[in-house]
């Protein structure tokens, strides 16, 4: 790297010619340097203290005073000129370098890690929520209560007769000592019991949570399972309330396409009970009917039990299996995958349904 | 319930070509679930038919076994073979191999032809067997699937039939016939009879019904027969044990003979073992007029009979041959010898009709309910007549199902009625519902006819009469179950059919939406869920061991949980006192699985039985108990609060490249328990905590502010890890989340927010190594006063220039005031002072 032009000559700031050429070397030079770095260098070289612009413009103090002006202004526009390409060439490598820069940054997007864990609800209970919102959209409240209970909110207040065959329907899981009468609830239905004696009328709840039975584990049982009911106490209520509500609830949950079966049954706590299917369209395997839960009118004992006047009051009541809901909305093929807390089974959900 | 189709043609109509799925497509429209179809011709296809042994020459084999070649004529002397095919012999006699020698030449068989389908897909063919061309195979009962019998082959005459050689053995053995299964709900006991849901078929279809107890001429009163009394002199619930005994008596009967096929093969149908021809005889009854016999070998019977409850101390063999001790509360069938059956249960052994029996003594009687079922339950001996009881039988019916065995045991066994008999009893009350004219369109919501509601009524078999207000309706005798107006609203709606109930919506009044502790816990589980845990659900059945580890903080601390008095396992025969063991059985899963890095939590109740438990007694149905007695059953239902745990094993996320995952450790825990705390906006306090299944170094006590203990996070115990196969270093964390919601603030008071500037300083204390961090932070925030804003724990020293046996903590102060700029000598003074209330609490020198 020199600071000047090694043998080049002064020129004459009043010799045009000459400082032309100089200028145009001067440009030459800023156009061919390709990196910052040459260009510093040219701009050392042609604009530095040693350079012959710089030592021709220091020849201006010299010169006769009728002559500095015309000097001046040669130099002057001269340059500017230099100065001009300079800082052009400047910004253009500069952005160059900068793009440069950008593209050598560049990474694979693809290989980005997973930095935090996803977490996720279990099914079981992101559908529970559901069926909530929905009934709660209705205006309906949501009522919950013990699942170790006493056996009278479980049968008695439910119209289950003593030693009547329908209580061993109910597989039940007693607490020791027998004698104190106390059960795992078999249904969710003694939250309802408990939300007669304990609101005001009329009553619109719906009654979610965990159910036990003496089940073994297999594909299609469980000890442990979830179930919401549903229960309405009012003036003048009828079954074709009852199957109004229940088209809607499965219109909500299933689309307008959704329809609904009742066949007569029976429950202590109902009269009449019927069992409700819903039409599945998507079902495996072609569209059928699927049993998805029991219903029907509150039998008046059980109103009784909790003081309200059967005269005046009606009410009905309906249950479903969200183990079941799940298994036929969402094609879940085992019940133990639901049961046993393999994380693949929730991951898969994430947080919805 | 079994429904042989041929059985329920005698009595409703059924279309001719109608299959099993057919009757239970009508059944289920008024309430009867279908179960199965049960249909010999789904595994046995013909040609079967009736050949007549000509020959028979036995071969011994080398293997020591004798084998006979047959020759056996399948088609009348004289006639052609109509079939044909591969095997089957123009001439009509069939050459034959058979093991069996229960034969002789001239029996008549059933000869499965090449062609034919045995139960099991086993397919004749005409083959080559020990030298000879065996084309077709003579049947035994087990083969044709018709019983077990395989000790030989079927011999016709031997079940009293001489059939025509060449008929078909199907049509013979009645293999055509099928049956429909239904569910019988356990309120309709009626329905456990052809003669209940020949009705009820009827009923969905519109056809037809005869009773078939309109069949049987019964004498209208009996007298002379054998003696018997009724003497129960403790009812249940005050209802007599028994309230009517028919007994009957037929001589001369011949217990050997066969069973007749039309009928062993409606029993098979129906799900019932051919045992002899009295035993076949009694069942076939039942099974026809849900009435359920028991035939004694009136020989083997002492003096008269006595219904009574059993005295202490008295046993009975039953007829499976089992010695039972008897309860006082047993109703039993007695005579001079004592107890001869535990009534409406089963028979015992020593009065049993046997094959020498000639005199029969049948018994037709109506048992109430509740005692049978206590009995059944008691001696767990489930029957047939047992079932039926419970469920309740037509008082009516009694004195025409004895007849209808009288009348079978004369026709099939050859013997002779006496025209005495016994009906002793009195009968139950007629049940007389009013029915309010309006009221079943208001319970169903259609407005039914009068004409529809009488014409139901009156199918049912109720006796309808008009009255001011509706109608009088008298309820049939085998209806035990229709008591009440909404019972009959649900029959006229079932007869009428569920379908034509229309869909109204009732509009709810404004609801409140969500509770408080509702909005809480929702919010809560998806916040660990947004922190990324992933929820699980476990059972609540546990060892006692894990309730002892997990369930208190001190070891050998009483634990007290609810014991279960019929686990699934007697291993997890309690429920849970904490989340944690399920937990901990759900991560040992998913490690055996090849999931190592997880962060599991779960929200549910745990079961704390306090002091009372359960309640003595319970109140009566259909009665609002007194709030004494609703205050004691709420009282003696344990504690059940929410609980919510989690379990961190391996790393925090997964390893990948340019990411290198970190360990989970005790910090995480805590970590997460606070979380939980800010999601909720309470303060979790946490301090060096003691609990048997974490660390003892590294276990935090989390409580509230005011000073209740709700959870422990931290490390788990090495030993503990180790004892459940679980890595090293695993993390765990529980509370008591109803502690949390009920301690959140119920409305939250703004801060002002003061926007004068900042001044920080810092500050490192010297303590001794015991000294918790977070009590130094109080002091320096209590010592700093109202100046502090903020004050942050930021770094921990031990180690070189600091004496052994303390530590530096490294505290950043920020200090602001409301009102105005602060001057650095405020600042520094405050913190002045905030050193000197560590120092003076704590010995805390400045570094």
């Amino acid at each position: 790297m020199t600071e000047t032009l090694p043998g080049a000559a002064i020129p004459n700031p009043l010799d045009e010619a000459a400082i032309a050429a100089a200028v145009d070397q001067a440009i030459t030079a800023i156009a061919g340097a390709s990196t910052l770095d040459e260009l510093k260098a040219v701009r050392l070289a042609h604009t530095g203290e040693k350079s012959p612009l710089s030592l021709a413009n220091r020849e201006i103090g010299g010169l006769p005073k009728d002559q500095k002006a015309a000097a001046g202004k040669i130099m002057g526009s001269s340059r500017g000129r230099v100065n001009k390409a300079l800082a052009e060439r400047t910004a253009e490598l500069e952005a160059e370098n900068d793009a440069r820069i950008l593209v050598e940054e560049t990474v694979d997007v693809t290989a980005a890690p997973r930095r935090r864990r996803a977490g996720a609800r279990h099914p079981l209970s992101t559908l529970q929520d559901r069926v909530a919102d929905i009934f709660v959209g209705m205006g309906w409240e949501i009522a919950e209560g013990p699942e170790v209970e006493s056996e009278w909110f479980n049968f008695d207040a439910l119209n289950f007769k003593p030693d009547h065959p329908a209580r061993e329907m109910q597989d039940t899981f007693f607490v020791e000592p027998p004698e104190a009468h106390l059960l795992m609830r078999t249904h969710t239905s003694p939250v309802q019991v408990r939300s007669m004696l304990e609101r005001e009328l009329p009553i619109y709840v719906l009654c979610p949570g965990k159910v036990f039975r003496t089940d073994e584990l297999d594909a299609t049982h469980t000890p442990v399972f979830h179930q919401f009911e549903g229960l309405a106490i009012d003036k003048k209520l009828s079954m074709a309330d009852l199957r109004g509500t229940l088209e809607h609830f499965a219109r909500q949950m299933f689309g307008d396409e959704a329809q609904i079966r009742l066949r007569p049954n029976y429950f202590p706590f109902t009269e009449p009970s019927a069992e409700l299917d819903i039409w599945h369209p998507g079902a495996k395997g072609g569209p059928r009917w699927i049993e998805w839960g029991g219903c029907g009118m509150v039998n008046p004992n059980v109103l009784r039990a909790a003081g309200i006047d059967a005269d005046i009051y009606s009410g009905f009541a309906f249950g479903m299996g969200i183990e079941r809901t799940l298994m036929f909305r969402n094609e879940v093929g085992d019940m133990r995958d639901m049961i046993e807390g393999d994380v693949r089974f929730s991951e898969h959900f994430g947080m919805e349904i | 319930m079994r429904i042989p189709l041929s059985w329920l043609r005698e009595f409703a109509q059924v279309p001719a070509g109608a299959t099993a799925e057919d009757v239970m497509a009508e059944l289920v429209k008024v309430g009867f679930e279908e179960e199965a179809v049960h249909r010999p011709t789904d595994g046995l296809k013909g040609p079967v038919v009736v050949g007549q042994v000509l020959s028979l020459v036995k071969e011994p084999q080398t293997n020591g076994k004798t084998i006979n070649w047959c020759q056996v004529r399948v088609v009348p002397e004289g006639q052609e073979q109509t079939l044909t095919g591969k095997g089957i012999d123009p001439s009509g006699v069939q050459g034959i191999i058979c093991g069996a020698h229960n034969f002789v030449e001239g029996d008549k068989v059933v000869v499965t032809l090449p062609g034919a389908v045995l139960p099991g897909d086993f397919h004749i063919s005409a083959r080559k067997t020990y030298g000879h061309l065996s084309a077709g195979m003579i049947a035994s009962v087990r083969e044709l699937g018709i019983g077990e019998d395989h000790d030989g082959i079927l011999v016709l005459s031997r079940i009293g039939l001489d059939p025509e050689i060449g008929s078909d053995a199907m049509e013979l053995l009645g293999l055509y016939d099928q049956a429909a299964e239904i569910n019988v709900t356990p309120d309709r006991g009626y329905a456990f009879s052809i003669r209940g849901v020949a009705r009820e078929y009827a009923h969905a279809t519109g056809t037809v019904f005869t009773d078939p107890a309109s069949k049987v001429q019964a004498p209208a009163t009996l007298s002379g027969g054998y003696g018997v009394k009724i003497n129960d002199d403790a009812p249940v619930y005050g209802k007599p044990g028994c309230d009517r005994f028919v007994a009957r008596t037929v001589r001369g009967v011949d217990a050997t003979r066969p069973t007749p096929p039309w009928m062993s093969s409606r029993l098979r149908l129906a799900g019932i073992r051919s045992i002899s021809l009295p035993v076949d005889i009694s069942n076939y009854v039942m099974l026809e007029l849900g009435q359920p016999l028991h035939f004694y070998d009136q020989d083997k019977l002492s003096g008269d009979i006595v219904v009574r409850r059993a005295v202490a101390g008295e046993k009975l063999t039953t007829l499976d041959g089992k010695e039972r001790a008897l309860d006082p509360e047993d109703l039993l069938i007695t005579d001079a010898s004592g107890p001869i059956g535990v009534a409406g249960v089963m028979g015992g052994a020593s009065t049993e009709v046997s094959d020498a029996t000639s005199t029969v003594l049948i018994e037709a009687a109506h048992f109430e309910e509740v005692s049978i079922a206590r009995s059944r339950r008691r001696h767990k001996l489930p029957s047939e007549a047992s079932k039926r009881f419970e469920r309740g039988v037509d008082w009516q019916v009694a004195n025409v199902a004895a007849q209808r065995a009288v009348d079978l045991l004369v026709e099939l066994a050859g013997g002779t009625a006496d025209e005495a008999g016994t009906d002793v009893g009195t009968a139950p009350d007629a049940v007389t519902i009013d029915l309010p004219a309006e009221f079943p369109a208001a319970r169903i919501g259609l407005d039914f006819t009068e004409e529809q509601i009488v014409t139901c009524l009156e199918d049912l078999g109720a006796a309808v009469e008009k009255s001011d207000a509706g109608w009088t309706v008298s309820a049939p005798s085998w209806r035990n179950d229709l008591e009440t107006k909404e019972d009959l609203s649900e029959e006229i709606a079932r007869l009428v059919g569920y379908d034509k109930i229309p869909a109204t919506l009732p509009v709810a009044p404004p609801g409140r939406g969500f509770t408080r502790v509702q909005q809480q816990r929702r919010r809560l589980v998806q916040a660990l869920a947004d922190a990324g845990l992933t929820e699980v659900l476990s059972y609540p059945f546990v060892s006692k061991t894990a309730n002892d580890t997990f369930g208190v903080a001190e070891a050998g601390g009483p634990r007290t949980a609810v014991k279960l008095a019929n686990p699934i396992s007697e291993e997890h025969g309690y429920l849970r006192t904490s989340v944690l063991p399920g937990l901990i059985e759900v991560a040992k899963r998913n490690h055996s699985r090849g999931f190592r890095d997880l962060a599991l939590f779960e929200a549910g109740l745990v079961f704390l039985p306090g002091d009372t438990v359960g309640t003595a007694s319970i109140p009566p149905l259909g009665v609002k108990p007194s709030d004494e007695v609703l205050d004691a059953l709420y009282d003696g239902v344990p504690d059940q609060p929410l609980h919510i745990a989690a379990v961190l094993t391996g790393h925090d996320s997964p390893a990948a490249a340019g990411h290198t995952p970190r360990a989970w450790d005790w910090a995480d825990a805590l970590d997460i328990a606070r979380q939980a705390g800010d999601v909720l906006g309470v303060e979790i306090v946490v301090s060096q905590g003691h609990h048997q299944a974490f660390h003892p170094g590294r276990a935090a006590q989390l409580s509230l502010r005011s000073g209740d203990v709700v959870g422990y996070a931290g490390e788990l115990h090495p030993k503990l890890l180790a004892a459940h196969d679980m890595p090293a270093r695993s993390v765990a964390l529980e509370f008591n989340a109803d502690a949390l919601f009920e301690a959140a603030a119920d409305v939250i008071v703004a801060r002002h927010i003061s926007t004068f500037p900042v001044a920080t300083q810092d500050v490192a204390l010297v303590v001794p190594q015991d000294v918790p961090a977070d009590d130094v932070l109080a002091a320096l925030r209590e010592g700093a006063g109202e100046l502090l804003e903020d004050v942050a724990l930021f770094d921990v020293y031990a180690g070189k220039g600091i004496e052994e046996g303390k530590k530096s903590l490294a505290f950043g102060l920020r200090f602001r005031a409301a009102d105005r700029t602060l001057t650095a000598d405020e600042a520094s003074a405050a913190r002045e002072n905030a050193v000197a209330m560590a120092a003076s609490r704590f010995g805390a020198v400045q570094r």
